[in-house]
């Protein structure tokens, strides 16, 4: 089968490092390589075989093929492995109870992936991005399929997944519809995780794709809040407002319009050395070192700030979340959501109630064959300045997918 | 006749008196004229044979010992006002309030009129043995001014006799224990002013008229007031129903006002009005500033290598260094007329002496209007003239400046010329980099505006905070210089300006182009193709008189 597979190669992820630090792609230099290589076994009985039809290209994908992520994943992770987490595929024979045609993988190797009995306390409680046996039990490790040596990724033309991470597709569904859900349901948990208060102020920082999912979700499952989104670019600046931003702002225009939105006084004379009030919480999409200090320049004293984003190494002043008793937090994957009401549901649920509700197919942009993986990531590490949202892979005309 | 002769003007410049405003009709001949482009200049060919350009007077003649005439006016009131000498008792209370930073334009050379005018009332005051002395600076809703911008209007012995013991302060349209409440108008009109003003025995206004909207009741009833009972008159409605606000007979502004001043006046609050008035010599008869006041058909040899030395040299420099080159500019503009008395008598004549000075008669109306925008409005004395104030000192100040009808026909098209930089001074104008980031990106409908967001930023703390304390202009000002304009966007289709800043201008709904060329090309598709065209050659001030 072809895939583009991610290798343990020194020389090459040093260059992947200087050539994402110098302003271009990891992807031509870097360990990431179209290969034909023998499709994964099945790991278990409750494992089947499906056939990616699109699979997108996330933030975290691109900061491990420019090779900007840290080295906090390397022992939960297992090389060679095919990335690509945010797949609709086919599955060609029924199994269990989902029957066959297209469906949506839920990426996250928890226990019951892993054959572990009896499962984790995460686990048990439904919180599946918690698992704490990511690294253990039938499966090399790998906290998602797409970063798992054992089960292959969406970014190829074969893969296996576990009978539970799949979730059928609605036949009138679009597959780019379909392959929003993933993203959809990072987005979803983000905004619930952050337990917003009825009338609070929330700051979204970024609309890209995560961004915008997030403020769609906030509007749909949240309480009734003031959102504040900040969008660079023009179309953003549409879509944030679209999904149900009350305030969109630029970047540079964000300390300003969170005072007014605030109603916070500030120190300086005109210009703004630093709010003392401020947001009640801050949704950071972005996860650079700038955007969390922008967060916890904007946060109000004991706010809250959710990194929704997945950040790395960052170099940060902290003393305003000490003197201030700000409470910084992650929003990691998915499991089981707490609603405003008290009811609990699954994230992956309220990901296609959103998907459906806000149109969420029109989001993916642009889709490239495997073998443009070079442009198709470079039009993804640039999506917000080009115009786009999501960019995916398209395999379903694909040779070798489509071999008996 | 429709058009002056530019050579009937050479001819006569060797009379004595001062030439009037005059218009010129543009024809082949016509040299490129002056447009103002901040803290620059544009020379541009106008079309021939569909152009014409409005001149102002030259500056008439000034008072030849201005200190006596004020002593006159003092003592010879005009209406029925006593003399300032009778007024004037031992043990009464005494305030002196005096127009702000935002007059005269630009700042003149010392000593400035107020200096002259408040140095002849204390003389009278102290041979009355009148001891309780408050001098206001009645700003509204301005910027407090500075320490040397009170020393340059009132000088130095007056600020140093009276402002070390809090006797010379700047009105604070936000103090609560300084205000009072008077009564309202038979239109609900709330007057709440000064409370030190208010309570005194006295007011003595002293006012510098520079335009026609200047002075009279204005200068109590706005100068000293609260936001409370200014924004019955800052608003869009009284600005849409000014046509125009410079013209007295036809300004709701004016007319509210007046209304203002009767409430005030019959409360019993006593009023010395004193009014001057200047002429337009603002640049100068000598030096490279007064080829700025010169007819561009009779520039000599020297005018010439003069404005392209000026230019060149202008484009070359830093914004910071232009502005802080033209900020430091001083006018030798003198003081042509002195009235004292009662209020509405005073400024009766003090508005026609206004008018000998800028009124330019005018015939008929044409498609577009053009005015090239100086480096200064009232709002940025020794500061930076932003996006706003660049479209009020356009679409509020000169377009107003009108009688009778305004030069341009409605539905017809505006061209300024100005940089416009995204630039705003964070001291004097915080609230209005909020208002333009914040409510302009949403709408620049005034209406909308008015009604969606200036009380917000009427009542926002942080900026009531700089408004008393620093030296912001109130957080509701930046929504007045868009209400001034609103009479102007209502009336034509379209404003274009000339070598702005195109996202400044686009977020301020207008359309920017690169030449005067470009911007008369994109006025067709609003005009049609052989369009009419009228230039305002301002400054010096001029009011045309449209017939």
């Amino acid at each position: 089968m072809r895939a583009l597979r991610f290798e343990r190669n020194i020389p090459r992820f040093a260059a992947a490092t200087i050539a994402s630090r110098l302003g271009g792609s990891g992807a031509k230099v870097g360990p990431l390589r179209l290969r034909s290589i023998d499709a994964p076994k099945l790991p278990g009985a409750d494992w089947v075989e499906i056939l990616p039809r699109l699979s997108g290209i996330c933030g975290s994908d691109l900061a491990t093929i420019n090779a900007q992520s840290t080295r906090y994943f390397e022992p939960i992770v297992s090389f060679p492995f095919v990335p690509g987490h945010e797949i609709v595929a086919d599955l060609r024979e029924p199994v269990g109870n989902i029957p066959a045609g297209r469906v949506v993988v839920e990426p996250v190797l928890g226990c019951v992936t892993r054959g572990i009995a009896p499962v984790c306390a995460a686990c048990e409680r439904g919180d599946l991005g918690n698992c704490e046996r990511i690294a253990f039990g039938a499966l090399e490790a790998g906290l998602q399929t797409g970063f798992c040596c054992s089960t292959g990724g969406g970014w190829s033309t074969r893969m296996v997944a576990h009978v539970s991470q799949l979730h059928p597709v609605p036949e009138s569904w679009t597959d780019e519809a379909a392959v929003m859900v993933e993203p959809t349901a990072c987005a979803v948990h983000g905004a619930l995780i952050a337990d917003v208060a009825e009338g609070d102020l929330v700051v979204v920082l970024g609309s890209g794709t995560l961004g915008l999912l997030t403020i769609a979700a906030l509007r749909r499952f949240g309480r009734p809040c003031t959102i504040l989104a900040v969008a660079k670019h023009p179309h953003q600046r549409e879509l944030a407002a679209e999904f149900g931003a009350d305030i969109v702002v630029s970047p540079n225009e964000l300390t300003r319009s969170v005072r007014r939105a605030s109603n916070s006084l500030a120190l300086g004379d005109g210009d703004i050395i630093r709010l003392t009030g401020g947001a009640d919480h801050v949704i950071d999409c972005v996860g650079s070192q700038e955007s969390i200090a922008e967060a916890l320049g904007v946060v109000r004293p004991k706010g809250r700030i959710t990194l929704v984003g997945m950040p790395g190494h960052v170099s940060v002043d902290l003393t305003g979340l000490w003197q201030r008793e700000i409470t910084l937090s992650g929003s990691y994957a998915y499991g089981t959501e707490t609603l405003p009401d008290g009811s609990r549901r699954r994230t992956f649920d309220l990901a296609f109630e959103l998907v459906e509700a806000a149109d969420l197919g029109r989001l993916v942009s642009a889709v490239y064959p495997l073998s443009s993986h070079e442009q198709a990531l470079a039009h993804a590490s640039a999506s917000g300045a080009r115009g786009a949202v999501r960019i995916a892979f398209d395999l379903r005309d694909e040779k070798e997918r489509n071999r008996a | 006749m429709l058009f002056a002769s530019p050579l009937t003007s050479v001819m006569k410049r060797n009379a004595i008196v001062p030439r009037p405003g005059f218009v010129l009709d543009v024809d082949r001949s016509t040299p490129p004229i002056l447009f103002h482009h901040g803290e620059g200049f544009r020379l541009e060919r106008l079309p021939a044979g569909r152009s014409r350009v409005i001149y102002p007077s030259e500056p008439i003649e000034a008072l030849k010992n201005p200190d006596a005439a004020i002593r006159d006016a003092l003592i010879n009131p005009i209406g029925d006002s006593e003399p300032l000498t009778a007024l004037l008792k031992p043990g009464m209370k005494l305030t002196i309030a005096f127009d702000d930073i935002s007059l005269p334009l630009p700042p003149m050379k010392r000593p400035d009129i107020r200096q002259r005018v408040i140095e002849a009332v204390l003389d009278l005051a102290a041979a009355a043995g009148v001891d309780d002395v408050m001098l206001i600076a009645a700003l509204a809703l301005h910027r407090r001014m500075t320490e040397s911008e009170l020393r340059h209007a009132v000088g130095d012995r007056v600020y140093d006799a009276f402002a070390p013991d809090g006797r010379l302060i700047n009105h604070d349209a936000e103090d609560p224990d300084n205000l009072l409440y008077i009564g309202s108008t038979e239109k609900g009109e709330e007057v709440e002013i000064n409370k030190r003003a208010a309570d005194s025995d006295l007011i003595i206004y002293v006012n510098i008229n520079l335009v026609s909207m200047d002075g009279g009741w204005k200068s109590t009833a706005t100068g000293l007031a609260s936001y409370r009972s200014l924004r019955h008159h800052h608003n869009v409605r009284t600005m849409q129903h000014s046509k125009s606000f410079m013209d007295q007979h036809k300004s709701e502004l004016h007319s509210a006002n007046w209304r203002m001043g009767k409430v005030l006046r019959d409360s019993g609050i006593k009023v010395f009005q004193i009014e001057t008035t200047m002429n337009n010599n603002v640049f100068g008869t000598e030096g490279p500033m007064s080829v700025l006041q010169k007819r561009e058909w009779e520039w000599s040899l020297k005018d010439r290598v003069t404005m392209a030395g000026m230019k060149t040299a202008l484009d070359l420099m830093p914004s910071r260094t232009k502005r802080s080159i033209f900020q430091g500019w001083q006018a030798p503009h003198a003081m042509t007329s002195v009235q004292a008395g009662e209020v509405e008598a005073v400024h009766k004549l003090t508005t026609e002496n206004v008018y000998k000075q800028h009124l330019v008669q005018v015939e008929g109306q044409t498609d577009i209007l053009t005015m090239g925008l100086p480096y200064i409005s009232p709002y940025n004395v020794n500061s930076i003239l932003n996006p706003i104030l660049v479209a009020c000192l356009g679409l509020g100040y000169f377009f107003n400046l009108y009688r009778g009808k305004p030069p341009v026909r409605e539905g017809g098209v505006v061209i300024m010329s100005h940089p416009t930089p995204w630039e705003f001074h964070p001291v004097h104008h915080p609230s209005y980099i909020d208002f333009f980031e914040q409510v302009l990106s949403v709408t620049t409908d005034p209406l909308r505006i008015e009604a969606e967001f200036e009380k917000s930023f009427a009542e926002d703390e942080w900026y009531r905070h700089l408004y008393r304390t620093s030296h912001a202009y109130h957080g509701v000002h930046p929504f007045y210089m868009w209400y001034w304009c609103s009479h102007a966007l209502q009336h034509v289709g379209e404003v274009i300006i000339v070598g702005g800043d195109v996202r400044a201008v686009r977020r301020l709904g207008f359309k920017p182009a690169s030449t005067l060329q470009d911007a008369l090309e994109m006025a067709s598709d609003v005009v049609g193709r052989d369009a009419t065209i009228t230039h305002l050659h301002n400054p010096p001030i001029l009011m045309a008189d449209v017939s």
